[in-house]
């Protein structure tokens, strides 16, 4: 008790210093954890990954199709329980900046292939029927004031054309993982409609989704399916859904990895700000250790009075940061739309966050602490701060 | 050669310290080969010009420094000879410190600094508070136990740190300039407070003036010179009486 009063006391007695270095850590481990945020929000798609899911693609590239029959052949490669297909529509709502992930695919097959989609029996149904349907989710549905029954026209790019879709169901996550910035649409419509236009665009798929009966096979089934289709007009590479994601998430690996090492050099700065802080606040009260010391305290309770004052304002600093890192992505979250599908700040930002708060509290009070037990009390005594 | 005649064994013996620092990388000779006696309940003052190595004799007999040589014996104990957790224990014990800049918490009240001490004991809380309450009546400053030091004029915080100093109930009082901060009438005060001490409680107290006005308060001043002792005199009794 005696202890942790003076703790606090000394914590207080620089008023202005003792804020100033609480806001700097405040915006430091605000500034980590919505920049570890923004990581996990580009990791989101992998994260979200089914493990019993393959996506087969065409081996060049994901631009080019493949057809349609293949699925079939997929259908019947050993530990394949279920196949449905999607194309990648492109297309603009309004304007280019409204950006969200638009899918054609096929309406029968597709959403039993995620069940972390959750729709209402009845939009579902109502979607099925109607070829002009889509289904969207509820980010997106919040993001631009979407309702049931809205028609969103899209202009489209890859798939020319001015097209219309109508809200038939909007779909929430299992969890907070899930993406519900999508809309999703029948690809039957697209393809009748590429069909009269682009006869040769007919009857092609963009990725084939295959639910594996047993996630461990992963690997077989993958080498089955390609095998299948080797020396074919359409070769085919087929990897796990995670796999797929992360593909995407490399080709700007180099943006990440320039936004982790930021989020540490911030963390490194109020390290170097904290630690002269903690040493300025050390050199001051060189004469009030040794004090204690002749008295007959130890040089392990001038450490403690050194490392709890660095935790006491290092925790508040955190603290402050970690809350304020809540509201403030949630805000960035409604301005960055639906850029990131997945926007929220994880349990391992939070305990990075701790984590950071606590290294850089203990790794400022480290050097002074040290000085301060060793220097003699003769010497510390004749100390002026 | 102590201040006064006594039966019973010296409460510190001292016997050919030696003392020396090193600075710009040479070796500067403090203390040489002091050796002297001072008697349990005797108050000795030590003066000297600066330099002359007053402070470092008080800091070797207070253990919290080390001679190069020689030993000092204080209430039986070698205090050289002890490791820096044994000093640290001994100094709690048996030493109270009086400062002439005070040297108090300046973020603890009066009460909370002198108790500082007692934290190093068994004592319970209430206990604790009993000793200090008693400690600061003695030095006439219960009504002032709430104040912090910054609220407290220079010769109240040095009764706190006088309060402090034998809150422990030690034997020896060390003492380095303890009114050389205060006003004169506070310097007064302080001194018929040690005067009274060493008179009442029977501690045995060496302080460091260069105040002939305070020296005269002692039994007995030695007089140090370039690191040796160059005269010893007792004080008149008539002269140091209040």
């Amino acid at each position: 008790m005696y202890l942790l009063k003076l703790i606090l006391a000394n914590s207080l007695r620089h008023k202005l210093r003792s804020a100033l270095t609480v806001i700097g850590l405040l915006v430091a481990i605000l500034a980590f954890g919505l920049l570890q945020t923004v990581v996990g929000a580009w990791y989101a798609g992998v994260d979200a990954a089914s493990a019993s899911r393959l996506i087969t693609r065409n081996a060049i590239s994901l631009v080019f199709p493949m057809p349609q029959t293949y699925r079939d052949k997929i259908r019947r490669v050993d530990g394949v329980a279920a196949v449905s297909y999607a194309n990648w529509f492109g297309g603009v709502y309004q304007e280019p900046k409204n950006f969200f992930p638009k899918f054609a695919v096929d309406h029968e097959s597709y959403f039993a292939l995620y069940p972390e989609y959750v729709l209402k029996p009845e939009e579902f149904a109502a979607f099925k029927r109607e070829r002009k349907a889509a289904v969207i989710g509820r980010k997106l549905a919040q993001e631009y004031g979407f309702k049931l029954g809205d028609i969103i026209p899209i202009k489209g790019d890859i798939y020319p054309g001015q097209w219309e879709f109508v809200v038939r169901a909007i779909y929430d996550g299992k969890d907070a993982k899930v993406d519900t910035s999508q809309m999703l649409f029948h690809w039957d419509y697209i393809n009748e409609t590429v069909r009269r236009a682009l006869p040769r665009r007919a009857n092609q798929v963009g990725i084939f989704l295959v639910q594996l009966k047993n996630p461990n096979d992963a690997a077989a089934v993958s080498l089955a399916i390609d095998k299948t289709f080797k020396n074919s007009l359409a070769e085919t590479l087929s990897e796990t859904e995670k796999a797929f994601q992360l593909g995407f998430v490399k080709q700007t690996e180099a943006i990440v990895i320039a936004i982790r090492i930021v989020s540490f050099v911030v963390i490194f700065i109020i390290m170097a700000v904290m630690a002269n802080t903690m040493a300025m606040t050390a050199r001051e009260r060189i004469a009030e250790y040794a004090t204690l010391k002749a008295l007959g305290f130890g040089p392990g309770f001038v450490a403690l009075l050194i490392f709890g004052e660095s935790l006491a304002i290092g925790a508040l600093g955190a603290g402050l940061g970690i809350a304020a890192t809540f509201p403030v992505a949630a805000w960035f979250a409604a301005k960055i739309g639906t850029l990131f599908p997945i926007f929220e700040v994880s349990r391992d930002t939070l305990l990075m966050q701790i984590a950071a708060g606590l290294v850089v509290a203990s790794v400022a009070a480290l050097l002074p602490a040290r000085r301060a037990t060793a220097v003699k009390i003769v010497d510390g005594l004749r100390h002026v701060g | 050669m102590s201040g006064v005649p006594s039966d019973t064994a010296p409460a510190v013996s001292i016997r050919h310290v030696s003392k020396s620092y090193w600075r710009g990388g040479q070796r500067i000779a403090v203390l040489n080969d002091i050796t002297f006696d001072i008697a349990a309940g005797e108050f000795l003052a030590l003066m000297g010009p600066s330099g002359s190595g007053k402070t470092t004799l008080l800091n070797l007999i207070a253990g919290i420094d080390r001679p190069d040589s020689g030993s000092l014996i204080i209430a039986g104990v070698d205090v050289a000879q002890l490791s820096e957790s044994g000093l640290a224990k001994w100094r709690a014990a048996n030493v109270g410190f009086i400062f002439q800049f005070y040297n108090l918490m300046p973020v603890l009240t009066a009460f909370e600094n002198v108790e500082l001490p007692l934290l190093l004991t068994s004592l319970s809380r209430r206990e604790r508070r009993e000793h200090v309450e008693t400690a600061l009546s003695m030095v006439s400053l219960t009504d002032r136990q709430d104040h912090y030091p910054s609220e407290l004029s220079g010769g109240q915080q040095q009764r706190v740190a006088i309060a402090r100093a034998i809150i422990t109930d030690p034997t020896l009082l060390v003492a380095d300039e303890p009114t050389g901060d205060l006003d004169r009438q506070s310097a007064e005060d302080v001194l018929s407070l040690m005067q009274q001490l060493n008179r009442q409680l029977g501690k045995t107290i060496v302080m460091v003036t260069h105040d002939r006005r305070a020296a005269d308060r002692a039994d007995a001043i030695m007089h140090l010179e370039k690191g040796e002792f160059s005269e010893r005199e007792m004080v008149q009794l008539s002269e140091n009486v209040t």
